[in-house]
C-alpha cells in the first residue's frame, strides 16, 4: 500500500507547477478583470503541450484532459494517464483554474472525442480544439432531458437547439454538441456530434458575465438547421435502449476526477497563502495538537485535513480508472468531497486572512469565487450525492430521484 | 441474548472453518506465505479456548544488553497502489467474520454488563494478533513492520464494535509500543507474557489525565529519580480494561518532559477504582491513582520517540473509527430501505439519501487519510503531518456519523434496540485523540 504521489510524476509535477508560477500567477488577475480578452499568452504554453503530448505518454496527463485507460492489458498495478492528469491539474489550477480551462485543444470535448470516439475520428480530429455543449436554458443537470434535435438528412444530420454554458465555445476549433435523435427515446437517443467551427446555423448568442473564472470564455450557442456530416456523429448511430446513454455519461467516470483534482489545485493556492500570511500565528510542523492550538491554527489545519481527504479520495478515483476498475462511485465522491471542501478552504481563508484576505491586493477573493463554479459544473454537489446515495442505497433512478 | 456458552461454540466454530478452508485451498503452496497467517491458524487449531486465568504473573527481569530488536520497515515500489497483499485480503476475511460472527452478536450484552467476556477475549486472543506485535525473535511473528496489516485489522474489528475492538487491541498497543520503542531488557522481559498461550498479558496504555484542556506535552503526573527507583504521583483517567490489566504503560513528566515507564499492576501505592464514561463500556475504562509508586530505574523507556507514540496511539483509534462508521452505514443502509413512511421506504427522499451519501463519501476520506499516515508510517518515512490531519479529520467524522446514524433512525436510534445508540456514545471518544489517545 502506497498513497504517495508516484516517483515517476516528479518531473511532470514540477513542470506543471513552473507553467502555473511562471505563466499564469503573473497574468491572473489581468484577465479576471478583463473578462472576455483571449489569454493570448497561452498559445505559445498550447503549443509547448502539444510537444510534449505528441511526445511522450507520461507528459500528456501533465495537463490534457484526454485522460482515458491504456489499452494494454496488464494484471500489474498501474499508475496512468488518469492519475497524471489529475496531478498535472493540480498543479496548473494552483495556478489559475480559468486558465487551465481555457488552454487550447485540452478542452472537454477533446476529453469526449478522445473516450467515444472511433480510429477515423481520432485520426480526422487530431489537433482539434474541441469544446463541449451539453447544457440547455432548461436543462441543467437532467442531462438526459435535452431537447436539441438531430434529425437524419442523407449524409448529414441537422441540428436545432440552444445549448448554453460551454467553455470555450467561442474560440474553440469545434464543439461536441449533445443531441437527441429521438425525443421520445429518452436517454439511448442521445448521441454527441462535431460541430465545427463555421458551420452555418451555428451561432454563438452571447458570452455569460460570471463570478469566477473570467479568462475562461462561457459561451451561449444556438443550432438552427445547423447540418453537420454523419460521420461527427461520435461512437454508434444506432440507438441501443440498453446502454445508450451510458456510453455519453461514461466520459464523467475520467473527467469527474479531473474537475476533483482542479478544486484541489484552487484549495492548496488559497492554503499556502493563507499559511504563508499567517505564519507568525502557526507551530512549525504541526507541533501543537488540535486541542492545544490557536483558533487560527486549528482552523487552517482542519481544512488542510479536508484537503489532503479530497486529495486521496481523488488520486484513489483516477487510479481506479488507471487500472479499468469500475469508478463512477469513487469518482463522484472525489468530486462531491473535492469541489465542497474547495469551495469552504478558499472562503474560510479569505476570512482568516480579514481585509487582506477580501481585497483584490492579493488572490485569496479571486479563488474564493473560481472555486465556486467547481462544485458545479460536471455534476453538481447534489448531482454527486445523487449518484454516490443510489449507488450505496442500490437505487434507480426512478425510486430516488 | 444469547448465552455466552454460545459465543465460544461459534468462535470454535469459526476457527475450524477458517483451518478447512485454508487446508484445502492451494493458498499455501500458490502464496508464500508468511509466519503470521501460520500463526493465525497454528494457535487457533492448536490451544482450543481456554479461559484467561487471573494467577499473579512474574515478570522475571532480563539482564539483556545491546541493541533491542527493531521492525525493519517495509520495502515498497514507488506506485500509488491501494491494492492489498494476499495476506492482508486473508486478514481481512478472518477478522471480517469474526466481527460479524463474534463481536457484533455480542456487543450490545458487553455494553450492559460493563465487561467484555472473558470468553470473547480468548476468542479474540486465538486470532493470534498479538503475533504481529511482537518480533520473530521473541516468539512472535513480526519479520518486519505491519502497522498497515494491523491498522486494516482494527478497522474490521472496529467493524464488529467499537469497545470491544479497543479492548482486544489494548494489550497489543502495549506489545507494539515495546517492540518500537523498549530496550533489549525491556523487551524480554514484557513481550514473551504477550504470546503466552493459555494466559496472555491484559496492558493497557494509561496515558490520559483527568483534566479539561489535556495537553500530553505538559503532564500532571510526575517521576523522581529516588535511588534505583523513579517515583511516580499523579491520576490518569480512563484506562481500558485498568482492572485486569498486569502492566501499563504510563506517561509522566520526567525533568521536564514527558516519558513513558513500564509499570506494574501489583505496585504498592498504585490503586485503581472504576471510571465508566458516556462509552466504551465493556472495555471497563478506570482512573489509576499513582502516590508515590516506586517504578524501577530500568522501567523507564529510553529510547521513545514520544510524538511519534502520541500519533500511534491516535492512529490506532481512527482505525477503529473507520471501521465503526463503516458499520454505522451499513447499518442505515439497511434500516432506510426497509423502514417505509409515507408509503414508500425513507430512503426515497433525498433529505436521508443525502445523509447516507455523505457518510458514505467522509467514512471513505476518513480511511485514505488513515491509511495514507500509516503506510507512511511502515514504510520508515515522517508521517506526523499525516497522522495530525488523520486524528483532525477522524475526530471531526466519526462524531458527525454517529449522530447521523441515530437521527436516521429517529426514535428508533434512540433506543437501546438498535447499536446506533451504542456507536453514538463510543465514537464520541474519537474526539478525544484531538488531545490523548484512547488506544
Amino acid at each position: 500500500m502506497n498513497l504517495e504521489v508516484p516517483k515517476k510524476f516528479s518531473m511532470l509535477v514540477e513542470q506543471a507547477h513552473q507553467v502555473a508560477a511562471n505563466v499564469f500567477r503573473p497574468i491572473s488577475r489581468k484577465y479576471d478583470k478583463a473578462e472576455h480578452a483571449y489569454p493570448k499568452e497561452l498559445d505559445m504554453l498550447a503549443s509547448l503541450l502539444d510537444g510534449m503530448n505528441e511526445g511522450s505518454d507520461m507528459a500528456s496527463g501533465a495537463v490534457s484532459a484526454t485522460g482515458k485507460p491504456s489499452d494494454v492489458v496488464s494484471t500489474d498495478i498501474k499508475n496512468g494517464s488518469n492519475l497524471s492528469t489529475a496531478m498535472g491539474a493540480m498543479e496548473l489550477c494552483w495556478g489559475d483554474a480559468g486558465f487551465m480551462l481555457a488552454l487550447p485543444r485540452q478542452g472537454l470535448g477533446n476529453a469526449a472525442i478522445g473516450a467515444v470516439a472511433n480510429d477515423e475520428q481520432l485520426a480526422r480530429f487530431h489537433g482539434v480544439w474541441a469544446a463541449m455543449a451539453i447544457t440547455e436554458p432548461g436543462t441543467g443537470s437532467d442531462s438526459a432531458a435535452i431537447r436539441t434535435t438531430a434529425v437524419k438528412d442523407g449524409d448529414h444530420y441537422i441540428l436545432n437547439g440552444e445549448k448554453i454554458f460551454v467553455t470555450s465555445g467561442d474560440r474553440a476549433d469545434a464543439v461536441v454538441v449533445w443531441a437527441t435523435l429521438d425525443r421520445n427515446v429518452g436517454r439511448a437517443a442521445i448521441k454527441s456530434f462535431v460541430v465545427e467551427r463555421g458551420t452555418p446555423g451555428m451561432e454563438i448568442a452571447r458570452l455569460e458575465h460570471k463570478l469566477g473564472i473570467k479568462s475562461s470564455d462561457t459561451a451561449a450557442i444556438n443550432f438552427v438547421d445547423c447540418r453537420v456530416p454523419a460521420a461527427n456523429l461520435l461512437g454508434s448511430p444506432e440507438v441501443d435502449v440498453q446502454k445508450g446513454f451510458a456510453g455519453v455519461m461514461q466520459t464523467f467516470d475520467n473527467t469527474r476526477p479531473l474537475v476533483a483534482a482542479m478544486a484541489i489545485g484552487v484549495a492548496k493556492a488559497s492554503l499556502d497563502l493563507t499559511r504563508s500570511l499567517l505564519k507568525d500565528y502557526l507551530s512549525d510542523d504541526y507541533a501543537y495538537l488540535p486541542g492545544n492550538a490557536s483558533y487560527i491554527e486549528a482552523t487552517l489545519n482542519r481544512l488542510e485535513a479536508e484537503w489532503e481527504a479530497a486529495r486521496l479520495l481523488t488520486m484513489k478515483a483516477a487510479w481506479m480508472a488507471d487500472n479499468k476498475m469500475p469508478n463512477s462511485k469513487e469518482a463522484s465522491i472525489a468530486k462531491a468531497k473535492a469541489a465542497r471542501v474547495g469551495n469552504e478552504i478558499t472562503l474560510k481563508c479569505i476570512e482568516l486572512c480579514g481585509s487582506v484576505g477580501y481585497s483584490e491586493v492579493d488572490l485569496l477573493e479571486k479563488w474564493g469565487r473560481d472555486s465556486k463554479i467547481l462544485d458545479i459544473f460536471e455534476g453538481t454537489q447534489q448531482i454527486q450525492q445523487l449518484i454516490i446515495a443510489r449507488r450505496v442505497l442500490g437505487k434507480s433512478s426512478s425510486e430516488l430521484k | 441474548m444469547h448465552n455466552q456458552d454460545s459465543f465460544v461454540g461459534k468462535a470454535q466454530g469459526l476457527g475450524l472453518y477458517m483451518l478447512t478452508q485454508f487446508a484445502s485451498s492451494d493458498i499455501p503452496d500458490r502464496l508464500k506465505i508468511r509466519k503470521p497467517i501460520e500463526h493465525l491458524l497454528y494457535q487457533g487449531s492448536k490451544t482450543g479456548f481456554q479461559m484467561a486465568t487471573q494467577a499473579a504473573r512474574l515478570f522475571t527481569p532480563s539482564k539483556a544488553k545491546g541493541p533491542a530488536t527493531r521492525l525493519p520497515s517495509q520495502k515498497r515500489n514507488n506506485l500509488f497502489d491501494l491494492t492489498l497483499t494476499d495476506e492482508q485480503q486473508m486478514t481481512r476475511d478472518s477478522l471480517s467474520r469474526f466481527a460479524k460472527e463474534i463481536l457484533r452478536p455480542a456487543a450490545h450484552a458487553a455494553d450492559e454488563a460493563h465487561a467484555i467476556p472473558a470468553n470473547i477475549l480468548a476468542a479474540a486472543n486465538e486470532l493470534g494478533l498479538a503475533y504481529y506485535a511482537v518480533p520473530e525473535a521473541l516468539g512472535g511473528a513480526a519479520s518486519e513492520d505491519s502497522l498497515v496489516t494491523q491498522m486494516l485489522a482494527l478497522e474490521d474489528l472496529g467493524h464488529g464494535d467499537y469497545t470491544l475492538a479497543a479492548a482486544i487491541y489494548a494489550p497489543i498497543s502495549v506489545a507494539n509500543v515495546l517492540t518500537r520503542f523498549g530496550t533489549a531488557a525491556q523487551q524480554q522481559q514484557y513481550l514473551p507474557a504477550f504470546i503466552d498461550e493459555t494466559n496472555p498479558a491484559i496492558a493497557a496504555l494509561a496515558c490520559n489525565e483527568p483534566v479539561p484542556v489535556f495537553n500530553p506535552y505538559q503532564l500532571k503526573t510526575t517521576a523522581v529519580l529516588s535511588g534505583d527507583d523513579y517515583v511516580l504521583n499523579g491520576e490518569k483517567s480512563l484506562v481500558l480494561m485498568a482492572q485486569d490489566a498486569e502492566l501499563f504503560i504510563v506517561s509522566a513528566q520526567l525533568n521536564g518532559e514527558p516519558a513513558l515507564f513500564i509499570v506494574e499492576s501489583g505496585l504498592t501505592g498504585l490503586s485503581r477504582t472504576d471510571e465508566p464514561a458516556m462509552g466504551l463500556k465493556a472495555g471497563k475504562t478506570a482512573r489509576l491513582y499513582f502516590k508515590n509508586v516506586r517504578v524501577p530505574k530500568q522501567n523507564l523507556m529510553t529510547d521513545v520517540v514520544y510524538r511519534d507514540f502520541l500519533d500511534l496511539g491516535a492512529l490506532a483509534a481512527c482505525a477503529v473509527a473507520v471501521g465503526t462508521s463503516q458499520a454505522v452505514l451499513d447499518y442505515v443502509i439497511t434500516y432506510a430501505n426497509e423502514r417505509e413512511a409515507f408509503g414508500e421506504p425513507i430512503s426515497h427522499r433525498q433529505s436521508v439519501a443525502f445523509m447516507i451519501a455523505d457518510m458514505a463519501i467522509e467514512v471513505d476520506a476518513m480511511r485514505m487519510l488513515v491509511w495514507s499516515a500509516c503506510s507512511l508510517a511502515e514504510a520508515g518515512k515522517p508521517f506526523h503531518r499525516e497522522a495530525h490531519l488523520a486524528r483532525i479529520l477522524c475526530g471531526e467524522r466519526a462524531m458527525k456519523i454517529g449522530t447521523d446514524g441515530v437521527q436516521i433512525l429517529g426514535g428508533h436510534g434512540f433506543t437501546k434496540e438498535h447499536p446506533v445508540e451504542r456507536w453514538y456514545r463510543d465514537l464520541r471518544s474519537v474526539a478525544l485523540t484531538q488531545n490523548a489517545i484512547s488506544l
